[in-house]
């Protein structure tokens, strides 16, 4: 048997031995997915065992580094334990922005005392994070931002205020981007990470179209971050956004696929019975298994570095507006049961919820028009783009 | 998916210089167009092919061939449609290739095909639309053999080709896989009829009408009756081929019309400075890359002989043929005015897609099989 071959025995009987039958249930809410951090409360003994377990064995980030907590293992191994996850049904055991966003940059900017110090934590859920980007004054013009941090000698003082800032009211730390200068626009920007309890950070949940509050306001009175909590270089901060975004922007294209081992393919779920409805059905499963396609070998192109640097904007682009277009087909397909907002029916309105909420897919981390400048401009190499 | 492994990067780049320089628009296309060549293709070219082992990547190497795969047939085949090469590779290295593999007939026709000297067509639509379990070309037993009667049409290279695999109907009615029965025809069988046609690309398919022909029991490729399993086989190989092509095409008209976008001025400035245009070459520049990604996973799945493949080859020359299509629309508009002349090449773009978009079933047939094959 081949080395792989052996680990994936290996895994099988693990997984098999420490994959609480519990967690090989499908998620059926937001509630059933584990986030961690100080606050955390497990929703039952099953989903802190599988933490545990697996954060243990270093498998809630099983491609990063040992020594930070990760599991190690090689490209090909990581694949191996996701497919057999995906074989027994185990769910996620900890999702997270600091796995999927701010750790790659961490292991890319930070110090050897501060991967040592944050990844260790991350990858064992003890601290939920949120993304300080967006303001209100900068949105698509993200390096436009004001929030303004102050060398004080031994400490930064930030003040200003955040948007859409993802789960902030739930974290339990920030990783933030702040203005340290003013002479330049993207080479004044520092990445800052603090606790969301210090004095003088404060947030507010902000209501959706789709009923959830997901997003934040999120306001810095005078708060004061030891000096050492910044990531790279002062004012180089943009760099670290920017690389950070990639993996943002990875991690969004991902939804349009539907996760999970779940078919990507709308058909088997609205079973059509109109025919014109049944052909556009079949034209979004078309596109949706081609985007799968796309999907597996960006993700190896990726990892063997022959990706363009640009391309998760493709990807982000191409995922987001076909996440959207299964939405409206869902909602095509649904018809009027498909409207009741809160009905036990309706599974509280699950379909019209998710619907309006992939609206926000195509804006959030980027606007699918950002994406397409970016595509242009680095990938297209279009004059004045 | 895996990536592509170093042979088959070599096999690429081969491909693609060879095609670039002795398959090029003006050395090929424009040229056999021009003169009104019956076969719409250059021989010297297919011996060129031949010589360079390309005409048996499908072929096992037990016959000589390269014992390739959907894979390398699919990068051959993106360089073919990037160049618009006029060849018979796609319905004879490929498609009909695939029909006659494990037949007393692979050994009749390989080296020919080995050699570049043979030329073989596939016969199976009847109607304008491709539908092959309608087959209702009628197969009837006579003595040791079979006696064909009927007629099909867009039969690619029939005109050229030296043995016609032909789909006829031995039992059942129209409408039902089994009951097809696939024959080898040659191309001087008595009562067969090759009308030969230009078609808008300038490509040649022939109308066979078949009247009485005479044909003796070993003409069966496979099982009487049983000619679904060598036929699906061939058009899936022909279908995930005809993707590859159409990947190519989109690919060579878009490289065209980003070169256009940076060099044309109008207002004072480069066209691609305007925004309108970059976000639509950006959207096309992403469909082209996904349709890329379904061509070879399809070709992947094939090769490695998985349940899904099926779907992907649908998927992909579904996604291939839209893709194309935009690629071939948008390359005109963004051309403007000289994109209409046929002293430009995008037009020839736009032709080859309307062919090959249809060639083994449209993207309306291929979203249908998706919806069959995913059971709705």
């Amino acid at each position: 048997m081949t080395d792989l071959g052996t680990f994936r025995s290996e895994t099988r009987a693990w997984l098999e031995a420490n994959c609480p039958p519990e967690m090989r249930k499908a998620i059926r809410s937001e509630a059933d997915i584990c986030w961690g951090g100080r606050n955390w409360t497990f929703q039952s003994d099953a989903q802190r065992e599988w933490l545990e377990v697996m954060a243990t064995r270093g498998w809630t980030v099983p491609d990063w580094p040992r020594e930070y907590g990760g599991g190690g293992l090689s490209p090909a191994e990581a694949r191996v334990l996701k497919e057999e996850m995906q074989r027994i049904g185990a769910r996620s055991p900890l999702t997270s922005f600091g796995i999927s966003m701010l750790g790659p940059a961490l292991l890319k900017f930070g110090t050897e005392e501060q991967k040592k110090h944050y990844l260790g934590q991350i990858a064992r859920g003890e601290i939920r994070w949120c993304q300080g980007y967006s303001e209100p004054g900068a949105g698509s013009d993200l390096a436009g931002l004001q929030t303004k941090a102050e060398d004080k000698g031994d400490h930064w003082l930030v003040n200003g205020q955040k948007v859409w800032t993802s789960y902030a009211d739930k974290s339990d730390w920030i990783f933030c981007l702040v203005r340290t200068s003013t002479e330049s626009k993207q080479g004044g920007i520092s990445f800052l990470l603090f606790d969301m309890a210090t004095p003088g950070v404060s947030t507010k949940p902000i209501l959706l179209i789709s009923g959830s509050s997901p997003f934040c306001e999120t306001f810095f009175d005078d708060v004061k971050v030891p000096k050492e909590q910044i990531i790279g270089e002062v004012n180089k901060g943009w760099d670290v956004a920017k690389y950070l975004l990639g993996h943002e922007r990875e991690m969004i294209a991902g939804m349009g696929l539907g996760t999970g081992g779940r078919s990507v393919t709308l058909g088997p779920i609205t079973k059509p019975s109109d025919p014109l409805l049944r052909a556009e059905i079949a034209a979004f499963d078309v596109d949706a298994l081609a985007f799968a396609a796309m999907s597996e070998r960006f993700a190896a192109m990726w990892k063997a570095g022959e990706a363009h640097p640009a391309s998760p904007s493709m990807m982000k682009y191409a995922g987001t507006e076909l996440n959207k277009r299964r939405n409206e087909l869902m909602m095509a397909a649904g018809g009027s049961d498909a409207l009741e907002w809160d009905s036990e029916h309706s599974k509280g309105g699950a379909t019209p919820r998710s619907w309006l909420r992939s609206k926000g897919n195509s804006i959030e981390g980027g606007t699918s028009e950002i994406q397409l400048n970016i595509v242009a401009k680095h990938i297209l190499r279009l004059p004045g783009a | 998916m895996s990536l592509l492994t170093d042979d088959q990067k070599m096999l690429q780049e081969t491909a693609a210089s060879f095609l670039a320089e002795e398959g090029s628009i003006a050395k090929q296309l424009r040229h056999w167009r021009d003169i009104k060549c019956k076969d719409g293709f250059g021989h010297d070219l297919w011996k060129q092919f031949a010589e360079l082992g390309l005409t048996g990547i499908c072929i096992p190497e037990s016959h000589g061939g390269m014992g390739m795969g959907a894979t390398e047939a699919a990068l051959v085949l993106e360089e073919i449609g990037r160049n618009l090469t006029p060849s018979p590779f796609l319905t004879t290295a490929v498609a009909a290739a695939r029909a006659i593999e494990g037949t007393a007939h692979a050994d009749r026709w390989y080296p020919g095909v080995l050699s570049g000297e043979a030329v073989l067509a596939l016969a199976v639509d009847e109607g304008p639309r491709h539908a092959p379990e309608c087959t209702a070309l009628e197969a009837k037993r006579q003595g040791n053999g079979f006696v064909l009667n009927g007629a099909k049409q867009f039969v690619v290279q029939g005109g050229s080709a030296d043995m016609i695999v032909t789909a006829a109907r031995t039992a059942g009615s129209s409408g039902e896989r089994d009951g097809i029965t696939l024959f080898a025809v040659a191309k001087d069988a008595a009562g067969l009829t090759v009308d030969s046609q230009t078609l808008v690309d300038s490509s040649k398919a022939a109308r066979l009408t078949f009247e009485n022909v005479e044909l003796d029991a070993d003409a069966v490729i496979g099982e009487v009756d049983g000619g679904w399993q060598p036929l699906s086989r061939a058009l899936a190989a022909g279908s995930a081929g005809a993707a590859a092509e159409l990947v190519g095409v989109a690919s060579g008209i878009s490289t065209m019309t980003l070169d256009y976008l940076r060099q044309r001025k109008q207002f004072g400035r480069l066209i691609g400075e305007f925004q309108a245009l970059q976000h639509r070459a950006a959207h096309l520049y992403s469909e082209n890359e996904i349709a890329r990604a379904a061509a070879f996973k399809a070709a992947q799945l094939l090769d490695s002989g998985d349940d899904t493949a099926e779907l992907y080859v649908s998927v992909a020359k579904a996604k291939a043929a839209e893709v194309a299509n935009l690629a071939v629309r948008e390359g005109v508009q963004m051309h403007g005015g000289i994109g209409m002349t046929d002293e430009h090449d995008s037009g020839l773009f736009m032709k080859r897609e309307a062919v090959l978009g249809e060639l083994f079933g449209d993207v309306y047939y291929h979203r249908n099989r998706v919806a069959e094959l995913s059971g709705y």
